[in-house]
């Protein structure tokens, strides 16, 4: 390395969010993903989220093209990617503008120059040169002509185009972080070689960038101060990144194994659930056979068709297509076959806002078919938590015969955090009987008999002797399932099927709760809200104030001793990513005259903590 | 599968009572279904029958195999998903021209597409009979029902047709009151490995009646039906002297006084997909009505093709291990003192 400059000074910081921002073409989210794994391995705590265009190629250099990946980084525990970054990387105009909104007051801004010409000024509806107006005054500006810089460290490099040299660049600006921040080089040099393997030369390209970035950080006056953030003490073990989608398919490869059965997935792409369908496609060595069908309803029906067959069934979706599989779910329902219904929550209604997240649909999940339909709803409430709650959605399945919703979100699905990897031996088996004759001996098999405690029907399947039976839409006779519409019949199945939902509750954990047992506020949230919700109540108590939270990730049925919890408190505060939705089960399962405060935030954006603090901070000052 | 015990037509009836309208060509498809499959060779408790929802999709409940009354038109959606958890099993779709042409139009051409080791038996009885009679996708043009009072303006699919443009490899059709015709075309479709795909002219006797009267009237029908025969020149009629030629693209029929059969157009179950289209296209009154297997291809089923990358997958990575799958991505290890170290 060049020899250094004088004076640099190194400095302790706790955290710093960085968001990396540039043309969907410009190889942020790799650099991003560079970026967290780096730090990871260093030992900091990191949380992560990428934000891209819903378009797949938005003409280079506009806003709507703008792809962005926001880093938190932390020698203490975190549990979202952060409010407002600290840092913004800015590859064009267009990602200045998009992104300068959200930057904290003062914070660091890094542009690289070269973009900032008129063309691409105009394009990102510029009407003067923010580098040159003043708009920037106010925050920490480092202006590199990265373009300029990359090339030269690349010129004597035969063979490569301009084009592919700017290719680089990505990796220039992430050089230039890594000196700022202190960071050690080895991990993405290793990942250069690996990815690049059958291009040598660009190896050699790409690893230049990266050490030319890293290196201008060392040589240029304009940065005088490094920062250093220590390793987190995070629980011991060996860690990995996984994102919510990931943390998921994994989950149900690895029920399947430990139910001993092929794993069944039918869907059909919908942002922002197809990662778990891509995943679970590149796993067929777990005897995984995907389905890709021709529609919703298909993906739903094929997955019913699966679960009589015996397998491990699921189908992954995001709102619309729950709207769509709605009258298959109900046939599920009354089939009283074991399957899991993942929904990646997406902004609605319609279309909405498909790349952003929301937990709107709630009560679609809860309520959103005909007649008495009760289904369970789960909601896993960290990307590392959506692999134990979709071990969790087959076993409920399982136990209870019926179809089983697991509600992620986009912001889950997508964001990553590192994830203690947990011991496959330690997953206990999920236990499947599949009747071999009738229970009574020689009389005719009865589909619908119900095990007394659980309330499930048998689950036997074609290939069977001497279980053959037919099972249908059509109202039911209890115990053989014939056709009815007795009056009485048609009563008890629907009574027999919601019993058999709430009984469910005997089989899972009881509600947690941070903080006093009782007194003035009580905040509840669920899904993927806890990073923010659960940090904000922390800083709160740190004030001394009483305050107490209960994050509940078994939605339907509720733990038997969340009524006894709500109870406890004079006030409940609801952040919730929709209008109110949870407060309305709430009231409408406990009848409670407690005042809920309601707070709804739907801009298709998770909550920060400085929101959910200082709306405690409000009701408690 | 295990070695077959001879089962009769008995061993398949269900104890449930059937309820279809008295003269319902339901009934003679349910019989010959019964009769056929103890020939068939395959265990009871590998067959599945899957309907949908209309009068033909109550058969399930009337067979004493495994079965799902489903919901409209998606039969061969739980069909497929079924298929791919169990493939030995022998699974039938029972559908109407209702379900499977309205509602469900698009699972069936993917189905038929993918080529699923299944057979469907559509009943076509150009009605809607369930919902008590309105015009079906195959009604006829001008035809009176109580959602067409003036006559549908609709133009009908021809369901056959539709099979060959989907890629089907097994298309035949039957007739409900040809029951001997209807058990070996239904042995064949069984015999056949991909999505078999049977059109049974049925007749609603309450709002449809006669609407098959030319194929099934035992004065007329030799006139108005074409028995196929694989490797036989196209010859119908009561006593037989009557042909199809091609006249360049366009069929005519011929009499045989006239030309002889050499020049007649011959059968082939494995030919080009363009001949079943042109048979498929033959309508009353301009032509007979062939029936029998108009098109028996080879094809690799769907279900194979995926079992067969699930065998390559382990044998090129082993077979899964769980420890390994969580491990595989970029770990790291947090030490009890900051002994971190890339993995």
């Amino acid at each position: 390395m060049p020899e250094s400059k004088q004076h640099i000074e190194y400095q302790d910081i706790e955290s710093v969010i960085i968001r990396f921002a540039g043309d969907s073409g410009d190889g942020m989210q790799l650099t991003g993903l560079q970026f967290s794994n780096t730090s990871a391995v260093f030992g900091n705590d990191i949380s992560t989220l990428p934000d891209f265009p819903a378009e797949i190629r938005a003409p280079a250099g506009t806003l709507a093209g703008v792809s962005g990946f926001q880093v938190n980084f932390s020698s203490e525990e975190i549990l979202t990617p952060g409010d407002a970054p600290q840092v913004l990387v800015a590859m064009n105009p267009a990602a200045l503008k998009a992104n300068l909104i959200d930057l904290e007051p003062g914070g660091k801004i890094i542009v690289n120059t070269d973009a900032f010409n008129n063309a691409n000024l105009k394009k990102a509806d510029y009407d003067s040169n923010p580098l040159e107006d003043g708009s920037l005054d106010g925050y920490d500006v480092y202006e590199l002509p990265i373009t300029t810089l990359n090339r030269n460290a690349l010129a004597e490099l035969e063979g490569l185009s301009t084009r592919d040299k700017d290719r680089c660049k990505n990796f220039f600006s992430l050089g230039l972080t890594f000196w700022i921040y202190d960071r050690p080089l080895d991990t993405t040099l290793t990942y250069i070689e690996k990815k690049f393997a059958k291009d040598p030369l660009l190896v050699d390209a790409n690893k230049r960038a990266l050490i030319a970035g890293y290196d201008v950080g060392h040589n240029t006056e304009a940065f005088q101060t490094r920062f250093h953030i220590q390793p987190a003490h995070l629980k011991t073990g060996v860690y990995r990144r996984i994102t919510g989608n990931e943390a998921l398919a994994l989950g149900m490869i690895t029920a399947a194994q430990k139910a001993g059965k092929p794993l069944f997935y039918g869907s059909y792409p919908i942002t922002p659930a197809s990662d778990i369908l891509h995943n679970l496609a590149n796993q067929k060595q777990f005897d995984v056979r995907t389905f890709q069908a021709e529609d919703e309803i298909a993906a739903m029906g094929s997955t019913i068709g699966a679960a009589f067959g015996g397998a491990m069934a699921a189908t992954g979706t995001s709102g619309p297509g729950v709207a769509l599989k709605s009258e298959a779910i109900n046939l599920a329902l009354v089939l009283e076959l074991p399957m899991v219904i993942i929904n990646v929550q997406r902004g609605g209604p319609s279309t909405g806002l498909p790349t952003k997240t929301e937990q709107s649909d709630l009560l679609q999940a809860m309520f959103g078919r005909n007649g008495e339909s009760p289904v369970p709803v789960i909601a896993p409430a960290t990307p590392g938590d959506c692999f134990f709650m979709a071990v969790e959605a087959f076993r409920m399945a399982v136990r209870a015969m019926t179809p089983v919703f697991i509600l992620s979100d986009g912001y889950l699905g997508n964001s990553a955090e590192p994830w203690l990897i947990p011991d496959p031996d330690d997953i206990a088996p999920i236990i499947v009987k599949h009747p071999s004759e009738p229970a009574n001996g020689a009389a005719p098999f009865e589909p619908y008999k119900r095990d007394p405690e659980t309330g499930a029907r048998p689950w036997a399947i074609p290939g069977t002797p001497g279980l053959e039976h037919r099972l249908g839409g059509l109202g039911k006779q209890p115990d053989t399932g014939n056709v009815s519409y007795m009056p009485l019949d048609h009563e008890q199945m629907v009574k027999d099927r919601a019993e058999k939902i709430a009984k469910l509750a005997d089989y899972i954990p009881p509600q947690t709760l941070i903080g006093p047992e009782e007194g003035d506020l009580l905040v509840v949230s669920w899904g993927s809200t806890l990073g923010a919700v659960r940090s904000a109540v922390k800083r709160v108590q740190g004030q001394a104030y009483a305050v107490s939270h209960a994050h509940i990730r078994y939605l339907n049925p509720f733990p038997r001793n969340l009524d006894s919890i709500v109870r406890r408190f004079d006030r409940i505060l609801v952040p919730e990513m929709n209008l109110g939705q949870l407060i309305f089960l709430l009231r409408g399962r406990y009848g409670l005259e407690t005042p809920f405060v309601p707070y709804p935030k739907v801009q298709g954006r998770p909550f920060t903590i400085r929101e959910v603090t200082e709306k405690i901070l409000s009701l408690v000052e | 599968m295990s070695e077959p015990i001879k089962l009769t037509r008995k061993d398949f009836s269900s104890d449930q009572a059937v309820r279809w309208c008295p003269g319902c060509g339901d009934y003679a498809i349910l019989a010959q279904m019964q009769k056929t499959l103890p020939d068939l060779g395959v265990p009871k408790e590998n067959i599945v029958f899957i309907s949908g929802i209309g009068c033909s999709s109550r058969f399930p409940y009337y067979m004493n195999t495994y079965g799902i009354h489903s919901i409209h038109g998606r039969a061969p959606t739980l069909a497929s998903g079924l298929k791919l958890a169990n493939p030995e099993l022998s699974v039938w779709i029972i559908t109407g021209d209702g379900d499977s042409l309205s509602i469900g139009g698009n699972h069936l051409i993917h189905i038929l597409r993918r080529n699923i080791d299944v057979n469907i038996v559509l009943f076509n009885n150009r009605i809607y009979g369930l919902t008590k009679g309105q015009y079906s996708p195959t009604s006829l043009q001008g035809h009176k029902t109580k959602s067409s009072p003036m006559g549908s303006v609709e133009q009908p699919l021809n369901p056959l047709s539709v099979a060959v443009g989907t890629e089907a490899t097994f298309i035949a059709r039957t007739i409900d009151t040809n029951v001997k015709h209807m058990g070996e075309v239904f042995r064949r479709a069984a015999a056949h490995k991909g999505t078999s795909f049977v059109e049974v002219y049925q007749n609603c006797v309450i709002f449809n009646d006669g609407a098959w009267g030319y194929a099934t009237d035992n004065q007329t029908k030799e006139d108005h039906i074409l028995e196929l025969e694989d490797g036989q020149p196209l010859i119908f009629g009561k006593e037989r002297d009557k042909g199809i030629r091609l006249n360049g693209l366009t069929p005519e029929v011929v009499s045989l006084a006239d030309v002889s059969p050499d020049e007649l157009l011959v059968h082939d179950e494995d030919g080009p997909a363009s001949l079943a289209f042109f048979l498929s296209r033959m309508r009353q009154p301009a032509f007979p009505e062939p029936i029998g297997v108009f098109r028996d291809v080879q094809k690799i089923p769907y279900e194979e093709g995926v079992l067969s990358q699930i065998d390559q997958a382990v044998a090129t990575r082993g077979k899964g291990d769980l420890r390994k799958l969580l491990l595989a991505s970029d770990t790291w290890e947090v030490g009890p003192e900051h002994t971190n170290g890339h993995n």
